[in-house]
This record gives C-alpha cells, sequence and structure tokens, in this order.
C-alpha cells in the first residue's frame, strides 16, 4: 500500500478524487433509481458489492422493474463482456497470485482508463488499485445513501425520479458519442439506430427484448468505418 | 428470483474480469469483435434510455417523463455534471406533474 502512495503523484489523486466524488452520485442515483423500481435495500447492497459495473446495473433493474429477469442478465452480461479485453489489457497491473483475485474485481471502465494512461509500469499498478479501491469503496456508499433517501421520498413519479434514470443513462453514454472523445465513429449512429429499434418495437415485443433487439444496429458497424484509430485496450 | 439475476450476473461479470487477466497469454481477441463489444455496449444502453425515457408498459409514457428527460439530456449535452443532469430531468419531469401535466 505505502508504495502505492508513493508512486501515485498528486495530480493522479487529485483526478481520482474528482472522478471519486461524481461516481458517488451516480450511485447514489442507481440507489433511488433501484428503490423507485421496488428493488428491496439488500439486492441494491448486493448488486453493487458484486457485479460493480455502473452500466449492466442499471441496465439489470430497468429490465427486471419491465418485468423480464432473462433479458436483464443477457444485457448485462452483454454489457460486461468488455472487461475480458480490459482484462487482457491491464493484466500486469492486476497483480499476482491471489491479490490478482482481488484486483480482478476492481476492473471497471475508470480504473483501466487511468492504469493505461500512466507512462510506467509502477503508475500503471498505483493508478488501476487507487482508482478501483476508491470506487469500490464510494459507488457503494452512493448507493445505499441513495436507496435510504429514496425510501423516504415516496412515490418516485411524483418527484419526477422515472425522468432521472434515462437522463442519467443518456449523460453515461454521451462521452462515448461526441466527436472528440469517442473511440469509434459507429458509435452514434449505433445508439441512434439501436434507440429508434427498441422504442419501435417496444409495443409489439414481450418486455425486455426491444433493448437486446437494438443489437442489429451493430450491422453498422460494418458500413461505418472506426476512421479514427482505436486506442488499444 | 432476483437473488438469481443477481448472483449470475455477478459471477459472469467477475469471470470476464478474471478471464482477461488469466487469458492474456494465451489467445488473442479477433479485431472485429473488440469493436463490436463496446458498441454492443452502447447500443443496449441507448435503447435502454430510449425506452425507459418514451415508454411504460407497451404504451406511451405521457408528456412530464419525456420532457423531463430532454431538459437533463440538454444539460447534459453542455457538459453539465451528472449529478445537475440527474436533477434538471427529475425536477423538470416532477413540476409538470404538479402542473397537471400527465
Amino acid at each position: 500500500m505505502r508504495t502505492i502512495w508513493r508512486t501515485a503523484d498528486r495530480a493522479l489523486i487529485r483526478d481520482v478524487a474528482a472522478l471519486v466524488a461524481a461516481v458517488g452520485f451516480v450511485g447514489l442515483s442507481f440507489g433511488a433509481i433501484a428503490t423507485a423500481a421496488h428493488l428491496p435495500l439488500w439486492a441494491i447492497v448486493a448488486m453493487s458489492v458484486l457485479v460493480f459495473a455502473g452500466g449492466a446495473q442499471f441496465l439489470a433493474v430497468g429490465l427486471v422493474s419491465a418485468g423480464n429477469p432473462v433479458a436483464a442478465v443477457l444485457a448485462g452480461l452483454l454489457l460486461n463482456a468488455r472487461h475480458l479485453p480490459f482484462g487482457m489489457a491491464v493484466a500486469d497491473v492486476v497483480g499476482r497470485g491471489p491479490a490478482r483475485l482481488l484486483g480482478a474485481h476492481l476492473m471497471v471502465d475508470e480504473s483501466v482508463a487511468f492504469a493505461l494512461a500512466q507512462p510506467d509500469p509502477g503508475r500503471r499498478r498505483a493508478a488501476y488499485w487507487l482508482t478501483g479501491g476508491a470506487l469500490f469503496v464510494f459507488w457503494n456508499i452512493g448507493a445505499v445513501a441513495g436507496a435510504l433517501l429514496g425510501a423516504a421520498a415516496g412515490d418516485p413519479a411524483t418527484f419526477g425520479l422515472d425522468a432521472a434514470f434515462p437522463a442519467g443513462l443518456f449523460a453515461l453514454l454521451l462521452p462515448n458519442l461526441r466527436a472528440p472523445g469517442r473511440k469509434d465513429a459507429a458509435a452514434p449512429w449505433v445508439a441512434g439506430t439501436g434507440a429508434v429499434v427498441a422504442v419501435a418495437a417496444t409495443p409489439v415485443a414481450p418486455s425486455g427484448l426491444p433493448v437486446l433487439l437494438a443489437l442489429v444496429a451493430l450491422g453498422l458497424a460494418f458500413v461505418v468505418p472506426v476512421r479514427k484509430a482505436a486506442v488499444s485496450c | 428470483m432476483l437473488i438469481l439475476v443477481i448472483l449470475v450476473l455477478a459471477v459472469g461479470t467477475y469471470g470476464f474480469r478474471l478471464g482477461g487477466v488469466l487469458l492474456r497469454d494465451r489467445i488473442a481477441l479477433p479485431a472485429t469483435v473488440a469493436r463490436l463489444l463496446p458498441l454492443a455496449a452502447v447500443a443496449l444502453l441507448a435503447a435502454l434510455a430510449a425506452t425507459a425515457a418514451l415508454t411504460e408498459g407497451h404504451g406511451f409514457a405521457g408528456v412530464a417523463r419525456p420532457v423531463g428527460v430532454l431538459a437533463g439530456g440538454l444539460a447534459a449535452l453542455r457538459r453539465l455534471p451528472f449529478i445537475v443532469v440527474v436533477l434538471v430531468a427529475a425536477g423538470t419531469a416532477g413540476l409538470l406533474r404538479l402542473a397537471g401535466v400527465p
């Protein structure tokens, strides 16, 4: 642990602190929204501790409350399949032996991104563990606080919490769509087409299926080139 | 049922995480798959956001919720912090309902 603090420089700690505060609020929103979707506190805590992947947790809550638990599992796992290439990219910083078992669980978009941005192996390792560990703690504190707040707020529709969920998802998605930061020029086309397909299918398809049908938009990846060279991760 | 969803999701996700770490030296992911995985995430999240914003059950979600989401979306486009996006969306929808908009 001491080596982690020594190698992590001031700028990194400042960046991680800002990120952790933001993620704490996303966790807070997750707890409140999951409560509004009638998930019990134990389920919110179990999901946040054991799954520990924001996007998949939001997706699973949305699909479970739509009445389709099978789609929740399938879509959540599909969403989290990106951790496979992530793991290959950061294998050297995750650790050796038993530490690796814990380190793997701290693998989220942010810890991978921070680690890969560092210039040398020592700092990569420090950035990975610092970011992943801090996010784990604050994500879970946020989720519990949000669940308690959501329970205290009463009927979610009165406070517009049902509108908070899709708006929050859009905010999480936006960096993948916007021109300077995105890694794939096909992303906005895939997102737009997927959204239209899912909404169009909703009146006729069984609950949960419309979101999975959005995957047909992946066909656009073969029409629209990546254009900008993808960052290897 | 809920506990099963959580456990399968947790075990599967951990499997992807640890699997990548352990497989690193043994396999190379085909370039097409490596490109499609993040795009699949984008498609699923966009579809969930759109259906949650516009639909309820098999019908439309009324007026207050989509307008609230639109307001929150504009806040996100203006690069305002996440908590502001969420509060703007919820506040707009809540106020519209208070004014009697469905």
